[in-house]
Order: C-alpha cells, then sequence, then structure tokens
C-alpha cells in the first residue's frame, strides 16, 4: 500500500535534523506531513516560521479538526497533544503529559496509526528520551512502515536508539539519506 | 532499554473495538443520561483505553459490564472521561488581549453576565475573577462557571491547589499584565493553597452539559477554551448554536488558542478583534 500520511517525532537536536528532512522533500509532496517536536511549553510560532524559511512545502501549527491536506507540514502547537482523528483531520487535546511530554510522540504515532494503519510512515529522529518508541511499536503493529535515524548520526541518540529496542523498524538511515527515502516511498518508486 | 516489544492490538481487534466502544456510549447515555456519542473518537478511546489500564479490565465490554453496575465506577469513568488539564492565566496572551478588548466594551455595561462553559477545576473561573477585579469590574459581574461532572465541580468551589503550581501561576499572571502580586490572591499552607474567598463571591458553579443541556441566559461574554476540542465537528457546530443564542448583540466570544471558527457556518456571525487571538464579537 502506498503510504498517504508521514509522522516525524523528535526532541533534542530535532530542529537541524527537520531540517534536513524537509529540504529534501519535494513542493507537490502527495501527502502531509505531522511533526512533534518537543518544546518549552510557552514556545510560540516561531518554529513554524523557522522551518518555512528552509522547505518549499506549506507549514503550518495544527489547529483543532484542521483537514489533513496534501503538500502541508503540520507542526504541533507546544503545550497541546497532535492527535490524527479519523477522516483526514487533526484534534488537539490538552490532557496531561504523557511521560512527561506534551506534545507526546507516543500519542501522535499511536492515534495516526490507528486512523492509517499500513498507509503510514512513522519517522524517529534524534532526542532526548524514550517518547516515541512504544508509538512507533503501534505504528508497526499496524501494519505501517517505521523509518529510525541512525543513532550514530543523531545528536542525541537516547530517542532513535529506544525506538529500535522497542519494534522492528523498516529502515535505519543516516539523517542526509531520510528525506530522499520518503520520497520515493509516498511517490511509490520504492517498494 | 527494555520496552514491551509486544502490541496486542492489531487491525483485526479494530471493528471489534469500534463496535464495543459505541456499545459503551449507548449504554452510558440510556442509563445515566451522559451523552458521549459525539465526542472525537480518537480522544474517548484513548481515555478509554486509559481506564481500562487504571480498573484492570481486558475489554471495553467489561469496563460496561462494571459501570453499569458500580457507582463508584461510573463516578471514576466520568472522572476519566471528562476532566481536562488547565492552568490559571493558562495562554497569558489571551488575558493580555481580553483586557485590551473585551474589557473597554465592558465597562460600559452596569451588570455583566459571563458564562465560562467547561470549567473543569476552577482555574479560568478564579484567573477571570481576578483580571475583573485588578479593573474594577468585579462587583457588577456575574461568573457562572459551568461543567458537566458534578465531582469537579465541588473541587472548583474549594479552590485548593497544589501549591507547587503557584510558581507557573505567578509568571502566568504576570504575563497575563497583572497589576498586583499573584500571592495575595491566595493562602499557601503546607503543600496547599486556598484561593482567597473573597474571589467565588461572584461566581457561580454549576452543572451543565454543552451536550444535552440548552441556554439558560443571555451573556455578555462567553468563554469556551479547550473544551470543543473534545468534540466532534457536528457537536462543536451545536454547541457553536447554543453560544450563539446565549450571547447579546456585541456580546464576546472566547476560544482557546488553537481554535478555530474558520470551516464553520458560524464564522460569519462574528469579527475577531485581532488576528490570531481567539476573541471574538458577536456582529450577527
Amino acid at each position: 500500500m502506498r503510504p498517504t500520511l508521514v509522522a516525524i517525532g523528535t526532541s533534542l537536536g530535532g530542529f537541524n535534523a527537520l531540517l534536513s528532512v524537509l529540504k529534501a522533500l519535494p513542493a507537490d509532496l502527495p501527502v502531509p506531513v505531522l511533526i512533534v517536536q518537543h518544546r518549552g511549553p510557552a514556545s510560540d510560532g516561531g518554529l513554524v516560521d523557522l522551518l518555512q524559511r528552509y522547505t518549499s512545502l506549506r507549514v503550518v501549527e495544527a489547529e483543532d479538526k484542521t483537514p489533513l491536506v496534501p503538500a502541508t507540514v503540520f507542526v504541533a502547537p507546544a503545550d497541546y497533544h497532535l492527535l490524527v482523528e479519523e477522516l483526514g483531520s487533526l484534534a488537539l487535546s490538552t490532557e496531561g503529559p504523557v511521560r512527561s511530554a506534551r506534545p507526546s510522540i507516543d500519542v501522535l504515532f499511536e492515534t495516526a496509526a490507528d486512523a492509517y494503519g499500513p498507509a503510514l510512515i512513522g519517522v524517529l529522529l534524534t532526542g532526548a528520551s524514550a517518547d516515541g518508541a512504544h508509538g512507533l511499536a503501534r505504528v508497526k503493529a499496524r501494519g505501517g512502515r517505521a523509518i529510525v535515524q541512525d543513532p550514530a548520526t543523531a545528536e542525541c541518540a537516547t530517542m532513535p536508539a529506544a525506538g529500535l529496542a522497542a519494534t522492528a523498524v523498516d529502515y535505519i538511515l543516516p539523517l542526509e539519506r531520510i528525506g530522499d527515502h520518503l520520497v520515493s516511498l509516498v511517490e511509490g518508486t520504492r517498494a | 532499554m527494555a520496552f514491551p516489544l509486544k502490541d496486542p492490538r492489531g487491525a483485526a481487534d479494530d471493528g471489534l473495538e469500534a463496535l464495543e466502544l459505541e456499545l459503551l456510549l449507548e449504554a452510558v447515555v440510556r442509563h445515566y443520561g451522559y451523552d458521549f456519542r459525539d465526542y472525537a473518537r480518537t480522544s474517548i478511546r484513548r481515555r478509554i483505553r486509559n481506564i481500562l489500564k487504571a480498573e484492570g479490565l481486558e475489554t471495553i465490554s467489561a469496563l460496561q459490564d462494571r459501570i453499569l453496575h458500580d457507582p463508584t465506577a461510573w463516578e471514576r469513568f466520568l472522572q476519566g472521561i471528562s476532566v481536562s488539564v488547565s492552568a490559571m492565566f493558562r495562554d497569558p496572551h489571551f488575558f493580555r488581549a481580553f483586557r485590551r478588548h473585551a474589557v473597554p466594551v465592558l465597562r460600559t455595561y452596569p451588570f455583566i453576565r459571563i458564562w465560562q462553559a467547561g470549567c473543569s477545576l476552577g482555574e479560568e473561573a478564579y484567573s477571570l475573577a481576578i483580571l475583573l477585579q485588578e479593573e474594577g469590574l468585579y462587583d457588577r459581574s456575574l461568573i457562572y462557571a459551568t461543567d458537566i461532572n458534578e465531582a469537579t465541580l465541588r473541587r472548583a468551589r474549594e479552590g485548593i491547589y497544589p501549591a507547587e503550581l503557584m510558581q507557573k501561576y505567578t509568571q502566568n499572571y504576570i504575563q497575563a499584565g497583572g497589576q498586583r502580586s499573584f500571592s495575595e490572591y491566595y493562602t499557601a499552607r503546607y503543600e496547599f493553597a486556598l484561593m482567597r474567598p473573597a474571589l467565588q463571591q461572584n461566581i457561580v458553579f454549576s452543572q451543565h452539559n454543552l451536550v444535552s443541556d440548552g441556554a439558560f441566559n443571555e451573556f455578555n461574554v462567553v468563554l469556551c477554551r479547550n473544551v470543543m476540542i473534545y468534540f466532534n465537528r457536528p457537536l462543536q457546530e451545536r454547541t457553536h448554536t447554543l453560544f450563539h443564542k446565549s450571547l447579546s448583540m456585541f456580546g464576546i466570544l472566547g476560544l482557546g488558542s488553537k481554535e478555530t471558527i474558520r470551516f464553520l457556518p458560524h464564522e460569519a456571525l462574528y469579527e475577531q478583534f485581532e488576528p490570531g487571538e481567539k476573541l471574538y464579537r458577536r456582529i450577527a
């Protein structure tokens, strides 16, 4: 099945890693990209503006019940969980932090996996916590694909290493190859 | 680092879980009168899975059996389903915008009626009382703070919060344009902080269910922040219709920072005070 949604999670060192991935994605990417980047509860939309400078995709901060559209990057707002609601729309939640994180990568991965199953690609990048590992296991359990940044190329290896320990992932890639790989997967030029 | 490798839920269980969830919500509305059927499914499923874990149960059907026969389990269920986490002066910029745009309008009224819908543990109602007091408007204001959950309302009325939160709340208060010292508004004792009882003077905490209860008064302000994010689209629309009916002409509507009335038919009924702030004035 050709993937129709990409979900990316990262924490420490994530900004540079996200830039590297987003730069490789073409302006007409046929799928939406969801991002959870851990950051302080008081952060404003600065991350969105910064990312927008480096990608030709449209970058927006996710609002509640926003419809998912292709060629768009939806960033989880600070201090909210980002969830995938059925029928191709997003939802936000102010429930308590999950394993000390809000937004939580696990929450995004788990809800995206439930809604998209085999059509989801989950990507876990550099980070200083184990958030995302449970979620990545759910992505795999639901038939989706999992990409983990090679811990050796990560600014902080804790998060990708936890992802690798949690489930049998499909691809372990150095940072600079993740973007191109995503493109070939969503364009169907790679199985 | 070790993680559980096994995720028991695969695609095959999905249909069954969806069915069990539907049956549970149907049983709850028929037996207890609380209607969660139009809550956003993803959130409610997550919450119910958490409740299953907490109750040590395997299936939603088992949970249904328990809450139908055990009133204390029902109380726990209601708590687990409905409580949202807030903070005093959450999103301080919202309160600054409220001072800037809403307060000058409210000054022109002899009496101010405010509905704060979905008040949870009361953090926002107390924040509002503090703001109105500092603006010299509290004596002629009445804040109806409503919530679906009676147990939550009891705690809101107590006005007791963990003392460890006060530092964060103080920061929020300052960023929200607070004019005094936040510590004047509470008494700390051991690990708890009690909000000054005078703040509650013009707050009425009472039960109201946005899903099933109607309009009950006409208001100058309706605040409903981060409540409708747990509703699906049709229920969001019905709730907006209720708020529109409850607001006087040129009344003020406040939503959560990441909520939007774009894509809703009600968008044309309001104008936004300033871009980016979810504070609106009813114009139709």
